[in-house]
């Protein structure tokens, strides 16, 4: 528990990160920064896991040991994301959305 | 927990064993001598399927998070037999190709791992167990579809798959941390008993959905199978749309029928409109490709939506029928890749129009090829039309007669664009056909495996009759 903060706000704030990053997936033309992005929504949740535990179920740690999982998960995820932007950007010297659209209905 | 109950995770624990001996492999066999892992592969793998044929019993572990029971047990042998035909029809690319840049173990590492996550996802008891089984499923498939690391394709098939499976992964984790706060627990057997109807569980329910959405290519979600499937090797577009899809679609199955059945009322409706959305917008995409692999992309999408058809129903008609379903779509669509890759291997060539006049020249591949789309289209003798039929049954004993009419209403429109194949290959004569060619050893066991499943699986009844037993499990 945090004094004076209440779970209403905690979650607004995991809901706010969570639209900023699909809006940022949506709109970004970096893939570094879609990259970003979806570690902001994974993030989002982690918080979400966290907090829910916390001040609504705090005798047992299920939502703490989600998290850590995530967290690790996420990791991997980004390792291998970086691992296939690079083997683009070696092909095309360049890391933007428009040298993955060669393939189109 | 003695040893004896350890045994309940004999897929799981061999499948471990191999992936080991893989990457040991890696290590010790020297470089000259790697050309011989694939035979390797096949024989391990073919062992372990073999294997996992002996009982089980139905039980569970790790305090509920992991379970298995009979048709767990059945579908895990199902996607076994997937990957053994996948493998043995793949055997001639990894030779030519991947063991020439001396990337073959890496290769079954990862696919075998990915095989692996898939075993995790439909024998979870909990969802954190269901997320890493989910993920573990999902990243090496990632990374098998950059593997053609020469070609720009292939990279942009990996940037978009990841992507995509991070969105999704992400939303439905969104959704689980609500089922979560409303539940209080993340395991099946305490959230079955206090899941109700609120605003924020059915909030939850959707956001859980989009991800395995996801994963079956449903509708809103579908625009990364396409391309995914364009730039990949085909052996992993064919695993992707086979084993993934068959997996996803009956771990979704579960869940709706067990964990989220409370919810009922809410998913009836979103499966209804997402059928609807997921058939006519395959089978629509579909009639304007040209290149096959694209084709069978679209195909694939228009199939998940038969799929929704067997899993609006929520009863033991509705288990049968949908497993019974995705074997029959995981031998047929394996037929159709298998020829596919067959002809790209040896000649390049991935266009419809390529295949004009392929009759006079591989009659056998040909009938290979007809008997696979027969049986995607739903044609009476072989199997996909028993599978369809069934699924329909199903849907239509619980009243939902307008759906199964526009289910029929798209198996028609599907008919045109197979058939738009099949007269390609059969009737047109071609200016530059593909020459003939005769096909390794590996590959002929893998397409003749297929043909049987085809052909078994609609005329032996019996088979049947065993699914429909097992799926009284879930009930």
């Amino acid at each position: 528990m945090i004094p004076g903060i209440s779970i209403t706000e905690i979650l607004t704030l995991s809901t706010i990160l969570f639209f900023i990053g699909i809006y940022g997936f949506i709109t970004r033309t970096n893939l570094i920064s879609i990259l970003i992005s979806v570690e902001l929504i994974l993030n989002a949740s982690v918080i979400n896991f966290v907090m829910i535990n916390k001040y609504l179920y705090p005798d047992i740690l299920q939502g703490v040991l989600y998290a850590l999982f995530i967290i690790a998960v996420a990791a991997a995820e980004t390792a291998l994301a970086v691992a296939i932007i690079f083997n683009l950007y070696k092909q095309t010297s360049s890391v933007e959305v428009k040298e993955t659209e060669t393939m189109k209905f | 927990m003695d040893l004896n109950s350890f045994f309940l995770m004999r897929h799981e624990l061999l499948l471990l064993v191999i992936i080991l001996l893989f990457v040991t492999a890696e290590i010790v066999i020297p470089r000259k001598k790697k050309g011989s892992t694939v035979h390797l592969a096949i024989l391990l793998f073919g062992l372990h399927t073999a294997l996992g044929f002996l009982t089980l019993e139905e039980s569970s572990l790790f305090g509920g998070m992991f379970r298995t029971n009979s048709l767990i047990h059945f579908f895990k042998n199902v996607l076994n037999i997937g990957v053994l035909i996948l493998l043995l029809q793949s055997a001639d690319w990894l030779q030519k190709k991947i063991e020439k840049q001396n990337r073959g173990t890496e290769f079954f590492t990862l696919l075998f791992c990915s095989l692996l996550g898939m075993y995790f996802m439909i024998s979870a008891g909990d969802f954190l167990m269901f997320y890493i089984g989910l993920e573990l499923s999902t990243l090496p498939v990632a990374a098998l579809a950059a593997y053609e690391i020469m070609k720009r394709k292939s990279s942009e098939a990996g940037i978009k798959l990841i992507f995509s499976a991070g969105l999704a992964s992400g939303v439905s984790l969104f959704g689980i941390s609500m089922l979560y706060a409303t539940t209080g627990s993340i395991y099946f057997q305490d959230v079955i008993q206090v899941i109700t109807t609120t605003n924020l569980t059915v909030l939850g329910f959707v956001l859980f959905f989009a991800g395995l959405a996801f994963k079956i290519s449903l509708v809103p979600f579908h625009f990364w199978t396409a391309d995914v499937y364009e730039g990949a090797p085909i052996s992993v577009a064919s695993y992707l749309s086979v084993i993934s899809k068959g997996a996803a679609a009956f771990i979704l199955m579960i869940l709706l029928f067990t964990v989220l059945k409370p919810l009922m009322q809410v998913w009836e409706n979103l499966i209804y409109v997402l059928a609807l959305a997921t058939m006519f917008t395959g089978n629509l995409f579909a009639l304007r490709q040209h290149n096959m692999k694209r084709f069978l992309a679209f195909s694939s999408i228009a199939q998940a939506g038969f799929i929704l058809l067997g899993l609006i129903t929520g009863t033991q008609l509705g288990t049968a029928t949908v497993v019974y379903f995705v074997m029959i779509y995981i031998f047929s669509n394996l037929a159709a890749f298998g020829v596919v890759q067959a002809i790209s291997q040896k000649t390049g060539k991935e266009n419809i129009v390529d295949y004009e006049g392929l009759y006079r020249t591989n009659p056998r591949l040909s009938l290979v090829m007809l008997l696979a789309l027969f049986s995607l289209a739903g044609i009476p003798p072989v199997a996909g039309f028993f599978g369809k039929f069934f699924l329909f049954t199903a849907a239509a004993s619980e009243g939902y007669y307008l759906l199964v009419f526009l289910a029929v209403v798209n198996v028609t429109i599907s008919l045109y664009y197979y058939l738009l194949v099949v007269r390609a290959i059969f009737l047109r004569r071609g200016d530059n056909p593909v020459p003939h060619f005769s096909n390794q050893l590996y590959m002929r066991l893998g397409l003749a495996f297929t043909v049987i499943g085809i052909l078994v699986l609609g005329l032996y009844s019996p088979l049947y009759d065993y699914i429909y037993e097992l799926s009284g499990v879930f009930n």
